[in-house]
């Protein structure tokens, strides 16, 4: 009797384990079939000579990215890529908590300026691109046009290698910094009030507070905001294609960009899945810094 | 003193409000006026729905707006199925390796559909799914942020109610449907809200996946549209882009709380 009731709690368990597999399974198909696949498939793709219809491809190991990093344009891309995420990643995230603390202070018309910071996130990148557009043409944009009532010449901001990137840049902040406030407002308001009060009773100033209670409070969200922009820096390439295109002179192309004209323009599908490999390695590092971190939050509490 | 800078300080942060929608604020100004009037910015201008009409007939918005529609909503569904299934089985299933799987799955956060389009278009090709709805769709429903989420709600779910279904004599699934699901309500509501705002959005996978009117989301036509090539000035531009972006932007300002609190639930993990 009690054999049967352990063999009866055996078959249970295992209908349970195999529930469990059949419910994971469509998951788990979908996500081997566009995600690690794809990853090892361009890994894999990476290592091969580019084939044509009268030579097969060859194995050549490391050459793909050896060509890609004697690749002046590949070289541009990347430095431009390393100046797109150091611009918008420090600038939206000061600014997203600039924002967070104006939103959470007493000020007049609190409810309409956090609107007004968050609304650009709801956008899509491309109308985002199109807004802009109208700031930045030369002649009749609204930033020339600014510009004429001080006198200032007419400026092609996006027609001139020196301030194209910049100009890309600044819509990249405009639409992310409300989405990372909303972080920092959250946890701003998790706050207790009698910090604040214990502060201002120990004669410490408004920016000694900000500075030695909330910013280190808020370091767990910071880390969280700046690895998703870090993902975005990557990945946000949208305005490129109604802006710059990429131009003048790929002097605002960014690496995403590259592998699409690669892959879709220029067929070099290995060059295309060697930038792909880089970039998954700079995300996997994001990755890593996030569990660290992620570990480490776990423990406090 | 401190009040000097208290009020500076607000009239600081309304500037940068004012800044931050200023291209809004343009764009919809330019949509109701001719072009001439929007770049002067003549005030006393009459205000027309012209180019609203003259963006109409230049591209065929209503297949996209029932594409991106119809896109938002497959994706939608088919995450929420997956998503729920998986989350469900990470959350109360005792199965070897779980941990060492789910660690696989929240590779997946970073291992963007974006960043793997080349490989993603040879396995789209492969499927038959070049150029069809569900093509733009796929890549996204086994989100491993969705899973992500509904195991975090499912985890919260008291073991009593579990038990006391099982009791009653409820299946695996009897339970799941019964049981957690209603109990997730609020985070299904949240995940919605997210992903339907990303999908609306999403640009680059779905212009390379889709190459006819049929198929092609609001972003793409949009950008098609836009494209310099075709000369459409400025005026007419603003009209489409605010076309585009009016059924979301709408929404998000009735619903702003629920939006604001959905990212928020979506983010913070």
């Amino acid at each position: 009797m009690a054999v049967s009731t352990t063999d009866q709690r055996h078959t249970e368990r295992r209908r349970r384990t195999i529930h469990g597999w059949l419910l994971l399974s469509p998951a788990l198909i979908m996500l081997t079939t566009f995600a690690f696949y794809p990853s090892i498939a361009t890994l894999w793709a990476s290592l091969w000579s580019r084939g044509t219809r009268r030579n097969p491809a060859e194995f050549v190991g490391a050459e793909n990215y050896t060509r890609l990093f004697d690749d002046p344009t590949f070289r541009e891309v990347a430095v431009n890529n390393l100046f797109y995420a150091g611009v918008t990643i420090p600038i939206s995230i000061i600014l997203a908590l600039t924002m967070a603390l104006w939103a959470n202070s007493k000020i007049p018309a609190r409810a309409f300026v956090r609107t007004a910071y968050f609304t650009p996130t709801v956008l899509p990148m491309i109308a985002a691109a199109n807004l802009w557009l109208f700031f930045y043409t030369p002649g009749f944009g609204v930033l020339d046009q600014i510009g004429a009532l001080f006198g200032a010449p007419s400026v092609n901001w996006l027609g001139q290698p020196e301030t194209a990137l910049w100009a890309l840049c600044v819509v990249t902040i405009w639409k992310e910094s409300g989405f990372y406030m909303i972080f920092y407002l959250a946890a701003l308001q998790t706050i207790p009030e009698d910090l604040r009060e214990a502060a201002r009773i120990e004669g410490a100033s408004r920016w000694t507070y900000l500075r030695r209670i909330v910013l280190p409070l808020l370091m767990p969200t910071t880390i969280f905001v700046l690895v998703n922009a870090l993902i975005n820096s990557v990945k946000l390439i949208d305005h490129l294609f109604i802006l710059t295109k990429g131009g003048p002179s790929d002097s605002s192309k960014l690496i995403l960009y590259y592998v699409w004209e690669n892959a879709f323009a220029f067929f070099d599908t290995p060059a295309a899945a060697a930038m792909t490999v880089l970039m998954l390695i700079i995300l996997g590092a994001g990755a890593a810094l996030q569990f660290l971190v992620l570990d480490r939050r776990t423990h406090y509490r | 003193m401190t009040r000097l800078t208290t009020y500076a300080e607000a009239a600081l942060a309304i500037l940068v409000a004012l800044i931050w929608i200023a291209p809004l604020l343009f764009a919809f100004w330019a949509a109701f006026h001719n072009v001439s009037d929007a770049i002067n910015f003549n005030l006393t201008a009459p205000w027309t729905m012209e180019n609203f009409a003259t963006a109409w007939d230049g591209a065929p918005w209503l297949r996209y707006f029932l594409n991106t529609f119809l896109l938002v909503t497959i994706v939608l569904i088919g995450q929420f199925i997956l998503c729920t299934l998986a989350g469900f089985a990470f959350a109360q299933i005792e199965i070897p390796y779980k941990d060492t799987l789910f660690l696989l799955v929240l590779l997946q956060l970073f291992i963007l559909p974006e960043v793997l389009i080349v490989e993603n278009y040879a396995m789209a090709a492969r499927l038959g799914l070049l150029d069809s709805i569900l093509g733009i769709g796929a890549p996204y429903m086994a989100s491993a942020f969705g899973i992500f989420l509904m195991r975090q709600t499912f985890r919260s779910v008291p073991k009593e109610l579990d038990e006391a279904a099982r009791v009653e004599g409820c299946s695996t699934l009897g339970v799941l449907w019964r049981v957690f699901v209603p109990a997730a309500r609020p985070t299904y509501l949240a995940y919605a809200l997210v992903s339907v705002s990303t999908h609306w959005n999403n640009f680059l996978w779905p212009l390379i996946v889709t190459n006819s009117d049929t198929t092609r989301p609001l972003t793409v036509g949009l950008s098609i549209f836009a494209a310099p090539e075709n000369g459409v000035n400025i005026s007419v531009i603003s009209a489409a882009t605010v076309m585009t972006i009016a059924p979301l932007l709408i929404l998000f300002l009735i619903f702003q709380r629920r939006f604001v609190q959905a990212f928020l639930r979506a983010g913070i993990k």
